[in-house]
């Protein structure tokens, strides 16, 4: 199980990692929320790994999963949502003032500007 | 009155000249001068317990887990300062009234010098050498600004920026110096420092301590080699120069070396560093200012070369050097102001400072010429005048002192000093003031008025009253001396004579004199071998050093920032792999200490999916629909696995963010290009993999190592789980975190939410604002639209669902403290059951119900949440505590009330608005664009009479 995270874990990073460095804004953005993905699951499994235990109190059970990992995901889940939305909306922004989707500067297009 | 309002009356006063601007200039000087007069008096008030040997003493705790305390001390030697400080200042207030023009703006200026003037007293009366540090650093700024005053001359500017930069780079040297002596001793206070004088010298960090402390007095006191700066820096309006570069800042060092020589002088580095570099000082400044022709450069020159006699005197590390050199201080600053300020008088009158086309001004300017004569003289050291005391004081201390194991070296030096000041001093009063009257002077040169002519006249009054009766003086002269040798030394048990016998000083002081008048006769000649011989510009191999500088700086930054933020992801991610590599290959790992848990089919099935959708999504993401598919999958194989791994929570919250994420990319991408095309080569996209393989690895390597092993420290978690229920009174652990263990932590975080919808808010009307709007009312789809954009099937259904997914939201939020839900995953649901209804039946249709502005919706939100946690301030607990208790109304079984189901609806609702103002903020741009918007529900409608008129027709 452990290894299956793990390598989920690593599977996400790589693949989020390779899409950041693209060059258009909307694989950036998947990237990054394969990304966020990657860092939740690694977050959450900082309180360890335990099946069919969740952290709701009964009365004959005495063991349970770490809870406060939990609830720090969670709320990091609702936060990444509002990140991505800020970012989609500077990166549509971005593309409807320009016609233009690139992350970086282009060099023509500032060599352009500068002999203007 | 009390130190703080001492140091705080400048910098509050600092206010005034600003806002009195407009009522004229003789206002705006008096505001200034009665301010300082305020903080003199207040300084006076102290003077008897400052004469009875007491330590005034004000204290405040600012940070003191930093040791930054505000502490503030008055002692004989930070009375003598202040008193420079404060009393100088309100001579050049009256002086500067007079000098500034009415094109300055004298708001301005004594803005600035008041702040300077608030900085200073701060230096000398601060006991906490963090504090000392703030207020040294003030006096880098406000001294800049005063230079640059008048920013319309390059020479200002340029001055301006060199003063900075060599004391600001010796400030935070001194820093460095003050961090290592407060670690020594253990305490950031001057008044413990002190005390620890062996303690200090014994430890080997002394040497780095003292040359760092050392390096940030001498830039700022202009010493060898740092001495550069001071005469560019008389680009300044000549009050600046008079009151900074003559009386009181470049004395900071000097107060500095003053206040720490209890501790560090005595030791053998003490002695040889400061005693040379103040001896080079006092030679090269006088000799430079020889051949300088600029009134002001002379004087600046002459400031260094006096610095450098004080610094030689307190490197001398004896009590009567101590001696000397605070009365040489007292006597440099009332000789050498007047002369500033006459210098100033001269310029003002005659339009110029070049000695050259000077000469002939004592018949013209009768006034000026005593007030300078008695001035520079005293500087030369004729006796009857003060300067006479000190030189002689300081040519016996020289006698005494042996450097290098060459016992003529320091009195053969400071002779040859003494010889070429007097010369300066002598050239001085001839060559401006002596000879035949001119008739090419740029303005007819007369005296000016009082205003001007007083100051420097009263200073030249005490020249001569010292010179004459030095006993008036000893007293205090010796009270200070008294104070900054601390328990390190005796004062002296000598006293200020003007005749002290047939000593060796009377003869060193005979040849000065003598050899300055001659060598001033002697001038044209020595001119011309001056100006033929070679020497080094200083600001040209400044500028050049600051030029490399910046040139090299910028080589490095412009290689690895150069703007394209791919480049900087991937370097940010090589640098953090490799640090991460650094660590795990150093470091060691402890065995695992939990057991690999068996995975079964199922979560096999679902890993091999999850992988297969994030490769599928790395190799397809071109075709950005598609990509958009494999996303969802992978997100809902991640809630998929958060179920699997006991966090139903999480997997409710991820799944819904998942759907609203969707939503969102959906209608982003109705603007964007639906294909990535091709730009990067072979090359790049291999090197990326590469990149991102080992960024995968690393996370997997460290996710894995510690999956296996248990925390190193027991996790707080037990303590949520055994007070979940008995002080939360909920079952769901997660949810009690949220909404009251670290209901802070929520709130907070609801607010940026909050903040994030609203920000997208902003930029989607700054959007529609701008052009960007002309493009969009003209867009033509890229892409046939449907016929029927909205279909009665899914209008019908949706509005069907709808009540009944407000139901479950409903019921998610209530069961949400004691079951997996509450106010987060709520109000995702709640929102996707009112975009379905935008989705279904149009945006106009939806938003014409909508009774509730989203913002509104954000801001009930927080405010339910804050009003909550205040709540709890009424029965005197802190800032959301909860509280629950169970009630029960026949015929319902017994429930439970709790504040923090208060909370969570604040949650609630500041959710549903920020998802819903983000959503419909990318509508609306959507709407703008090629949507026709259509009130009604339906596109197809056959029960709509229009509709069947119009199938009718066509």
């Amino acid at each position: 199980m452990e290894l299956l995270v793990a390598s989920a874990i690593g599977v996400l990073t790589a693949g989020g990692i390779y899409l950041v460095l693209r060059l258009r804004t909307f694989p950036v953005i998947l990237g990054m929320s394969l990304l966020t993905y990657a860092v939740n699951v690694f977050l959450f499994g900082s309180g360890r790994l335990t099946i069919g235990a969740p952290p709701i109190l009964t009365d004959d059970v005495t063991n349970y999963t770490d809870p406060l990992p939990q609830a720090l995901v969670l709320t990091a889940i609702v936060i990444s949502f509002g990140m991505t939305a800020v970012v989609v909306m500077i990166g549509l922004g971005a593309f409807l003032g320009s016609d233009d989707d690139h992350v970086d500067d282009q060099p023509e297009a500032a060599k352009a500007e500068e002999e203007q | 009155m009390s130190l703080f309002i001492i140091v705080a009356l400048p910098f509050l006063g600092a206010l005034l000249p600003g806002l009195m601007n407009a009522a004229g200039r003789a206002a705006c000087a008096g505001v200034t001068f009665t301010v300082s007069l305020a903080a003199f008096v207040g300084l006076l008030t102290n003077l008897p317990q400052v004469l009875a040997g007491e330590t005034v003493t004000a204290r405040v705790d600012w940070l003191p887990e930093l040791g930054l305390n505000f502490t503030l001390m008055l002692d004989g030697l930070g009375f003598f300062f202040a008193f420079l400080i404060l009393g100088i200042g309100l001579l050049i207030i009256t002086y500067a009234r007079h000098y500034l023009s009415r094109d300055d703006n004298m708001g301005e200026f004594f803005t600035y010098l008041l702040l300077f003037q608030g900085a200073m007293v701060g230096i000398v009366l601060s006991d906490n050498i963090l504090l000392l540090l703030v207020f040294w650093e003030l006096t880098s700024l406000s001294s800049f600004l005063l230079i640059g005053y008048w920013k319309h001359l390059p020479e200002g500017r340029q001055g301006a920026r060199m003063a900075l930069t060599v004391t600001g780079l010796g400030g935070l040297a001194m820093i460095g110096g003050m961090l290592i002596i407060g670690q020594i001793v253990g305490s950031y206070d001057l008044s413990v420092i002190l005390q620890n004088r062996d303690l200090i010298q014994a430890d080997p960090m002394y040497l780095p301590a003292l040359i760092l402390i050392l390096l940030g007095c001498f830039t700022k006191s202009a010493q060898f080699p740092f001495h550069f700066w001071l005469p560019h820096a008389m680009a300044a309006p000549t009050p600046v120069s008079a009151y900074l570069h003559s009386a009181t800042m470049v004395k900071a060092g000097i107060f500095l070396m003053a206040r720490m020589w209890p501790v560090l002088s005595g030791t053998p580095e003490w002695f040889v560093i400061v005693t040379t570099a103040g001896l080079i000082t006092m030679v090269l400044g006088a000799v430079i200012a020889l051949f300088k022709h600029d009134l002001k450069a002379l004087l600046a020159f002459s400031t260094v070369s006096h610095l450098g006699l004080i610094t030689m005197l307190l490197g001398t590390g004896t009590a009567f050097g101590a001696f000397a050199a605070v009365f040489h201080i007292l006597n440099h600053a009332t000789f050498k102001a007047a002369l500033f300020m006459s210098a100033g008088i001269v310029d003002h009158e005659a339009h110029t400072r070049d000695i050259r086309r000077l000469g002939g001004l004592r018949g013209l300017m009768p006034v000026t010429f005593v007030i300078v004569t008695i001035a520079a003289f005293s500087m030369a050291g004729i006796p009857l005048l003060n300067g006479f005391l000190s030189k002689e004081m300081m040519l016996e201390e020289a006698t005494h002192t042996v450097l290098f194991s060459a016992p003529w070296l320091v009195p053969l030096l400071a002779t040859v000093g003494s010889l070429f000041s007097a010369a300066y001093c002598f050239r001085l009063v001839w060559h401006t003031f002596l000879g035949p009257v001119r008739d090419d002077y740029p303005s007819k040169p007369h005296d000016p008025n009082p205003g001007m002519w007083l100051p420097p006249a009263l200073l030249a009054v005490l020249v001569v009253v010292i010179g004459v009766a030095p006993f008036l003086a000893e007293p205090f002269v010796k009270m200070v001396t008294a104070s900054l040798l601390g328990v390190a030394a005796e004062v002296p048990d000598k006293h200020i004579k003007i005749w002290h016998g047939l000593v060796p000083a009377l003869y060193m002081s005979i040849v000065a004199v003598v050899g300055g008048f001659l060598l001033m006769l002697a001038f044209k000649p020595l001119l011309r071998i001056w100006d033929a011989a070679p020497r080094p510009e200083a600001k040209v191999i400044f500028e050049s050093i600051v030029e490399a500088a910046a040139s090299l700086a910028g080589a490095l930054i412009h290689r690895v920032h150069n703007g394209a933020f791919t480049r900087y992801a991937a370097i940010g991610i090589v640098v953090m792999v490799a640090a991460g590599y650094h660590a795990w290959s150093t470091g060691t790992v402890g065995p695992a200490t939990r057991d690999l848990q068996p995975a079964g089919p199922v979560s096999i099935a679902g890993w091999a999916m999850l992988v297969a959708a994030t490769g599928g999504l790395v190799a397809m993401h071109r075709n950005r629909f598609l990509a958009l598919i494999l996303i969802g999958i992978v997100g809902l194989m991640v809630s998929i696995g958060f179920v699997f791994l006991s966090a139903p929570d999480l997997a409710m919250t991820q799944f819904t963010v998942e759907v609203v994420t969707i939503i969102l990319l959906l209608l982003a991408l109705n603007f964007l290009p639906n294909r990535t095309p091709v730009e990067s080569t072979a090359l790049r996209r291999v090197r990326d993999a590469a990149v991102a393989v080992a960024g995968g690895l690393a996370t997997f390597g460290l996710a894995y190592h510690y999956l296996l092993r248990d925390a190193i420290a027991a996790p707080i978690s037990e303590f949520h789980l055994a007070n979940s229920y008995k002080g939360g009174g909920g079952t769901n652990v997660v949810n009690v975190i949220l909404v009251d263990f670290r209901g802070f932590d929520t709130y907070g975080e609801i607010i940026v939410l909050g903040i994030a919808a609203l920000l997208i808010y902003a930029l989607t009307e700054t959007l529609l604002d701008g052009p960007v709007r002309r493009r969009l009312l003209n867009r033509t789809p890229d892409q046939p639209r449907a016929g029927d954009m909205h279909p009665m099937m899914m209008v019908v259904v949706t509005r069907l669902i709808m009540p009944v997914v407000l139901m479950v939201g409903f019921y998610i939020f209530l069961r949400g403290h004691n079951e997996p839900g509450g106010g987060f995953i709520a109000g995702l649901i709640v929102s996707i059951a009112v975009v379905m209804q935008y989705m279904a039946s149009g945006f106009a249709w939806t938003s014409a119900r909508l009774r509730y502005p989203y913002h509104g919706v954000i801001g009930a939100g927080v405010l339910i949440a804050g009003l909550t946690g205040i709540g709890s301030w009424f029965v005197t607990k802190p800032f959301l505590t909860s509280d629950f208790t169970y009630v029960r109304i026949p015929p319902f079984h017994e429930f439970e009330l709790a504040t923090a189901a208060l909370f969570d609806l604040g949650v609630f609702l500041a959710v549903v608005g920020a998802v819903m103002l983000s959503l419909e903020s990318f509508s609306r741009l959507a709407r703008r664009a090629d949507t026709e918007d259509s009130e009604h529900p339906m596109d197809i409608d056959p029960s709509r009479e229009e509709a069947a008129a119009e199938t009718v027709s066509s």
